[in-house]
Formats: C-alpha cells, structure tokens, sequence
C-alpha cells in the first residue's frame, strides 16, 4: 500500500504521519492517535458523532481522508475539553441534563462550540439549525438546545 | 438529602461530556481480533453448502460447527439459531463469522465466500402468514358478559388501523467483545440485560457459572434493541475468542444494524365498539395482529401487552380481545420502549375520537366518562388499588394546551389548516404477567464498608436513562448520607447479582424499591462496621395473576399521562408543522426531576419520530430504509419545545413514590399527532407514520 507523509496539527501539536491517503480522518483518530472520543455512529455524515473541528470548521471526520486534512489544524474533544469554553458549556450542558447516553455528546459539544464562534448569542432557530447534523436519540434536544442558549449568556465575552 | 426530586449530578456525566467514557468500540484489548458477520442474502433458502477460500494464517471462521452445547437463543421460545445451519429465514440472518486482525482482509474474504442457496418461497407478510397458520402466538382475553351485552347495542362504530416498523437508531450501534483467557469467556458490550447474555452464554457453551462473565459498558442508547437481541452477538463474539484465543471485538456499521437488529412490530389493529341507545359504549372488541418476523423472540410478550392495554385508559365492562402474532420471512420484531403499547394506546385513542365524532360530542368529554378509577377492573379483570388521578391529568392538559379554545378557534377559522390533539396515556410498569412474581428473582446486593462508603450491586444496566444516578440516590436517600459516599458501577456479572433485565419501566419500581428495603435494613445494622445484605424483591401481596388465563393484575402497577399536539398543515406542500407540545404525566414521584424530564423529552420525539416522520418498509423480505439517509429519525429542526408537568401521587410500593416512566414517555406522542392532523384535516388518519405524503394522499381523496 502507498503510504503518504501528511502534516497537521492535532489539538495544538504538530504532526506528522504515514498513511495511506484514503484512510479517513475517524480511523486516523482514533486507531493511530488513539482519541476515542471521537466516535462513529454511521459512517456517512448523517449522525454528527464523529464531528470534529477542522481550521475551525465543524466537519464529519467519517467523510474526509488523511490527504485532506494536510497543513490543516484539528481539534477533537480531547483538545476541546481542556479549554475555558469547554468549562462553560460543560456547565450548561450539566444543569440542563443535556447528557444521557453521551454518545452524540462530544459531538454536540463542538457543534456548540462551531455555532458560537459564529455567533456568540444565537436565537433558538439558530441553535436548532447548527444542531441539526448532530443526531440525538436520547434527549429529544431541547435540553441540547437550552445548554447552548445558557452557555451563550454565561459565557458572554467568551466567544 | 431532603427532597429525592432535587436534580444531581449524574455519576456518568463527566467522562462522557470529556469524550472519556469507553464505550465498546473505544475499548482495545491487547492482541484484539476483529469480527465480520456472513448474513442471508434471502428472506427464506435452503443453504446446500458454503464454499470458503483459503484462510490466511490468524484468520478464522466461526460458525453453527464452534458451538458446544445448543445452538439456540434462549428468550421465549427455542426456534432461533444463534448461527444459521442448513435453512436462513430472514435477510441478514447471520450464517459465520469472520474472525482476523486486519479488517480489509477480512472484508476480502466475506466477499470471497459463497453460499449456495435453493431460494424457497418466503411469507411476505401478515396476511400470507395468516392464510398458511402460520402463529407465533395467539391470546384471547373477555372481561365482564361480552356476548350478553352485545344483544343490545343499538349501532357500532368501527375502525382499523396500520402501524409500521420503527428501528431505534441508538447512536451506538450493537457491539461487543468477547475475551476468553483459557478459563473464563467474559463477554464485554453494549446492552441492557447482562443475565440475558449470561444465560445465552450458558446454553451455547454449557460452561459452569464461574466460567462465564459478562460487563456492561458504557451503552450509546439501547430503547429496547439492546434487550434480546445482544443475547445472539455477545454469544457470537464469546465463541469467536475461544476458537481464536484471543479477545474479539464485534462492532456493526449502521447499515448492517438496521438490517438485522430488531424492530417494533407492524400491527394491525381492529376495533368496534357496541354503543347503546343512550349513547355508552356497553361492550368492545378488539382484533390485533402483529407482524413477528421470522422467530419468535420477545413477539408473545409484546402481543399480550398490546391486549392488556388495547382497550387504553378507559373502563369498558365488556370486552372481547383476540391478538395474534405471525410468522413471516422478515426482520425478527423484538423490545422497544413502549413494547406494545404505542400500537395500542394510537388504535385506540384514534377510535375514542371517533366514536366521539359520531356521538357530535368533545372526545375529552367523551374520554372523562370512562375514565379508569380506583377499585375498577383492567382488560383482564385486576383491581386497580392505587389512586388513578386522569381526570386531573386532562383537566390539566386541557389547560395547559388551551385544547378546547383551540379546538374551536380551528373549526372556525378555515383559512389556515390546524388541529389540535390530545392522548390519554396508560402504561404498566414492571414485567406483565408472571414476570416478577414468579419469572424473575430479583436480587440485590448492598455493602457496607469500614470507612461508612457503600457499594450497590445490581445488574441494572445504564444506557442514558441515568439509573447509575437514580438507584444511588435512592440508597444515599435511604441512608441519609452524602451521595458521593455511595458507589454503583456498571453491572458486571461476577460481582452483581441478578436483579433481572433493565427493560419494561422496572428499574427505579423494583430494583430500587428492593435496594430502598436493603439500606434500611442497613440504617438499623449501621453500628456494625462492614457487612454486605443480599435480598430478594417481594411481590406485593394485594396482586394476582393466573396465566393460563391471563386474568388478574397483567402489570405490578401503571402510570398515567396525557400528550397534546398542536399542527398546521400547508395545503400546497402537506407539510405538517408541529406548533406545540404539551405532556402532563403521573409517575408517582420523581426521583430525579432532571433525569424525569430527560426521558419525558426523549420519549416524547421519539414517540413523534414513530408517528410522523419513521418509515421503514420491508419490500419482498428486504428492508428498504438501511441507513441515516433515508431512515428519518428527528433533528433538532423537526419539533418545538415541550411543555411538561408532572402530578404528584406517590405510589407505596415505589421506592419515595416512584412508579415506572421510561416507556409511558413515548405512547401517547404519535395518537396525540395523528389526532391533530386528522383534525386539522377533517379526515380519518388510519395508519402511522403520518407522512407529508400521506398527508397528500388524504387531501387529495375528495371522499
């Protein structure tokens, strides 16, 4: 199998891997670097759980290959989470008992986080709309769509 | 604590907002193999033989051949394989395993494999099953004097109604991994009922108890599709590890989940009431027919739920109810929340409004004059001893949503298309029939250690419901000590005993109320320093069954509700949009309002998934909707918020007044849409889901 040399940064760090450039990002994740909380769900970009953050943008890592993601900058949620931001929507998440499952969760979390950077105080549509490539059989969302709406306020500044 | 109800912290809650919490895919046993399924590639053949390829080196097959003792699931009945032999009766039904350390190849040699089939004639549906005999099972249940009370009614209204598939899309597709180290197999995965995988185990491998274990891990969501059907899977990846000697792990993608997991049953469901000349509805007869796939798994239990609650919330003193599970060539039909009573409580919460329509009267008014109360009796002749409060309920729904101001207000105005609903919901919690009488013994464990910490063992299995969070509060509760000095786990077979499957709103019911009796027992032993109580449930003794003929109290005790639903449908599109939802609900008492809420909100678009939006079709044996682009589950775009109230009527036999909630959540959402939209449209909704084509269909019938 051909191997291709592809640079990226991963949650911060500067990397550097061999890989056969159809391998997709999920597997890359979470075989090579081991960061499971990255998690598949469908493998087609329909359910979000695999959502991670590429040079900012909120993607479905089952949908992209290896050669895609050269010179780019992900974050997963094990980046994600050692932020004040993630704190902010920890909390808000928490009081609104946004996790059952938690399976959709680290997903969710980024899309949050995706949203906010764009907007840091969204209208209820609009946190419907930027959550909907995230699916959630457990909560129903409005518990999700709450969180973010809190977190919006609590965090005022912060996005 | 003062006041259970006052939301905490859920115990899983910070490793699984952080991306921690290992779920069975995350896991990775040192040396660990992969596993890929053969399936049936025809909803009824003969397998004449299998040509296999040559196998490289640390590649392996496991099929029918690797199974030591039986090769039949226990759940019900004895009918289902855990690998097919010389005959598949469904598509998907898996047939061998492929069994290596690098998925491609293993890819390559399921592709390399064949199967040669003589292709036999399948049993597309109910209707073919019905002409050919072809029962599963079969009940009949007559409460009062059915045949004298029809000798004078003076007209019948009568209505059929059709409900499809539903598959559950827990985000976390089946997975498991079996781990056997020369001595003990331990089957490591997600699911709902550790003992069921345990007792598979047993069959398959006739092992002694100590040989066989079995771990919970984090579940991405379960609604019932983790109850029977990991007992085939856990069996599957414990004798890929044995054969191969090392741990194997067996995750489904999502299209091979939606194939071949199970899912709630189609129905079919007929109804006629016999009303006399003063307008009362005197008798009832019901005929359901259930579509139970090609084995009869969990089938006979849903069936005999869908008859005990057909008659719904409603005192009818006579009664005549004939329900009927079939055999076909399709998907085996299996547990998922609500088991029975989503058919049930839509047929008959639609045919309540129409009664109500032909009586020209308000179906809420209609609904309140047989309404179950107190010292009534059920479908099947067992005295409700506790409080009922429906009138409060709909009183308070009717509120709530403003139902009868709408209902006019809609009439009226004829330039928009809306419509309002409202379900009266019933659900019975706890296992029917014998099932926790007798069935199941359930067991648990308390520990008390030196340092006043103390451990719970039970085999309650969490998958997002919270129950790691509720039992514990339940024991700290008890206890009156700090909840961070109480520890629960995930249950694991070796150290918990069996407090029974986490299925049919049991949980928080029985396991609680059985650890609830254990921590005062220990409140009165709490000088002693260290010491652990073992206990089993006791059946309530104001309760009888007599299951040859299911007569007697069907369920340990019921949960109340009612669900309105607010639409407007665009003429031009069909689009029905969802403009309010509103629930009110008696669950005794919460344990955790926050986590209450949860599964209310859960259930509830669930619920509205099932009635609106799910369409799953099985077309000459093969499902036609195998993955997320087509399977329409809700996002967060489809509904609006909910407005939620719970009553309070705490139950006695609950721990802190607790009854069952999990599966009351989603029975009521679909009837109470459907209604909305049918009267919205002035049409009679017949069938779920209701679909924007369907819609159609109705507007565009000048009928």
């Amino acid at each position: 199998m051909i191997k291709t040399k592809i640079n990226f940064k991963l949650n911060g760090e500067e990397k550097i891997i061999y890989v056969d450039p159809l391998k997709r990002l999920i597997d890359i994740l979470r075989d090579d670097f081991k960061l499971t909380g990255t998690k598949e769900g469908c493998g087609e970009g329909e359910c979000g759980a695999c959502s991670v953050l590429i040079n900012n943008k909120l993607v479905n890592s089952c949908l992209v290959t290896s050669s895609l993601i050269e010179g780019k900058e992900i974050i997963t949620i094990e980046g994600y989470s050692k932020t004040e931001k993630f704190n902010i929507l920890k909390n808000s998440f928490e009081e609104t008992g946004s996790v059952q499952c938690g399976f959709c969760t680290p997903g969710m979390i980024l899309a949050s986080e995706y949203l906010l950077s764009n907007n840091s105080h969204p209208k209820e549509e609009e946190i419907r709309e930027a959550l909907e490539g995230n699916l959630c059989r457990c909560t129903g969302y409005n518990a999700i769509v709450d969180a973010v709406m809190k977190a919006s306020i609590t965090g005022d500044g912060l996005w | 604590m003062d006041n259970i109800s006052i939301p905490v912290r859920r115990i899983d809650f910070d490793e699984k907002i952080a991306g921690k919490a290992k779920y069975t895919q995350d896991l990775h046993f040192e040396h660990m193999l992969y596993a890929k399924t053969l399936r049936s590639e025809f909803p009824c053949a003969k397998i004449n033989s299998i040509e296999i390829p040559e196998i490289p080196k640390g590649y392996f097959i496991v099929d029918s051949k690797d199974i030591p003792h039986k090769n039949i699931v226990p759940i019900v009945y004895d009918d289902q394989p855990f690998f097919a032999e010389d005959k598949v009766n469904y598509v998907g039904e898996p047939i061998l395993l492929v069994v290596g350390p690098d998925k491609t190849i293993i890819l390559n040699i399921l592709k390399n494999i064949k199967v040669n089939y003589t292709v036999l004639k399948p049993i597309l549906n109910i209707k073919e099953s019905e002409k050919l005999n072809k029962i599963c099972a079969e009940y009949e249940i007559t409460k009062g004097d059915f045949d004298s009370a029809v000798k004078n009614y003076s007209y019948i209204v009568e209505d059929e109604f059709n409900t499809g598939y539903q598959e559950h899309i827990y985000l976390e597709t089946q997975s498991m991994i079996g781990h056997y180290d020369g001595d003990c197999v331990t089957v490591y995965g997600s699911m709902q009922c550790p003992y069921f995988i345990h007792n598979s185990l047993k069959q398959a491998l006739n092992y002694s108890d100590d040989a066989i274990r079995v771990v919970q891990l984090p579940t991405g969501g379960a609604f019932g599709g983790k109850e029977e059907y990991p007992s085939l899977i856990g069996v599957h990846a414990a004798l890929a590890s044995i054969k191969a000697k090392k741990p194997v792990q067996l995750v489904f993608d999502r299209q091979e989940d939606i194939i071949c997991s199970t899912k709630r049953h189609p129905s079919i469901i007929n109804i006629k009431s016999y009303i006399n000349d003063e307008n009362i509805i005197v008798a009832r007869e019901i005929n359901i027919k259930i579509d139970a796939g090609a084995y009869a798994g969990l089938s006979n239990v849903v069936l005999q739920r869908i008859a005990f609650a057909s008659s719904g919330a409603y005192n009818i003193p006579n009664l005549k109810i004939h329900a009927v599970a079939f055999f076909t060539n399709n998907i085996v039909t299996g547990a998922f929340r609500g088991f029975g009573g989503c058919q049930a409580i839509f047929a008959i919460e639609m045919h309540m409004e129409n009664i109500a329509n032909k009586l020209n009267m308000d179906s809420l008014e209609l609904k309140n004059k047989y309404f179950l109360k107190k010292g009534d009796s059920s479908s099947t002749s067992g005295l409700f001893n506790y409080d009922i409060k429906l009138n409060q309920i709909a009183e308070r729904i009717e509120q709530m949503s403003l139902y009868n101001k709408k209902r006019e207000k809609f009439k009226e105005n004829t330039e928009k298309l809306q419509g309002i609903g409202i379900s009266i919901i019933m659900h019975g919690c706890g296992f029917t029939g014998n099932g926790e009488k007798s069935v199941i013994h359930t067991k648990a464990r308390l520990k008390k250690n030196k340092d006043n910490t103390i451990e719970i063992y039970t085999a309650a299995a969490e998958m997002g419901q919270g129950v790691l969070t509720t039992l514990r509060k339940i024991v700290a509760t008890t206890l009156d000590i700090p909840i961070e000095n109480i520890k629960i786990n995930y249950p694991d077979t070796l150290i918990c005993p069996d407090s029974g499957p986490t299925v049919a709103s049991r949980t928080i019911m029985i396991v609680g109320k059985l650890l609830k009796d254990i921590a005062e027992e220990m409140k009165k032993r709490w000088a002693e320093e260290e010491f652990e109580i073992i206990k089993e449930y006791k059946y309530p003794q104001n309760l009888s069954w007599d299951n040859d003929n299911l007569k007697g109290n069907a369920n340990p005790e019921y949960s109340w509700g009612a669900n309105a639903v607010e639409v407007e449908i665009d003429p031009i599109t069909y689009e029905s949009t969802i403009k309010g939802i509103w629930a009110v609900y008696d669950i005794g008492n919460a344990i955790d309002e926050r986590i209450a809420k949860g599964q209310i909100e859960g259930g509830i678009i669930q619920g509205l998934g099932y009635g609106k939006l799910e369409v799953l079709q099985v077309k000459d044996g093969f499902i036609q909707q195998c993955n997320l682009t087509n399977y329409i589950i809700p996002s967060s775009t489809d509904f609006p918020k909910i407005e939620s109230e719970l009553i309070s009527n705490p139950f006695d036999e609950g721990p802190f007044g607790a009854r069952g909630m999990g599966e009351l959540t989603i029975v009521g959402a679909a009837p109470a849409y459907a209604l909305a939209v049918q009267n919205a449209l002035n049409k009679k909704i017949s069938r779920i889901p209701v679909t924007q084509e369907y819609i159609m269909e109705l507007m565009n019938d000048k009928n």
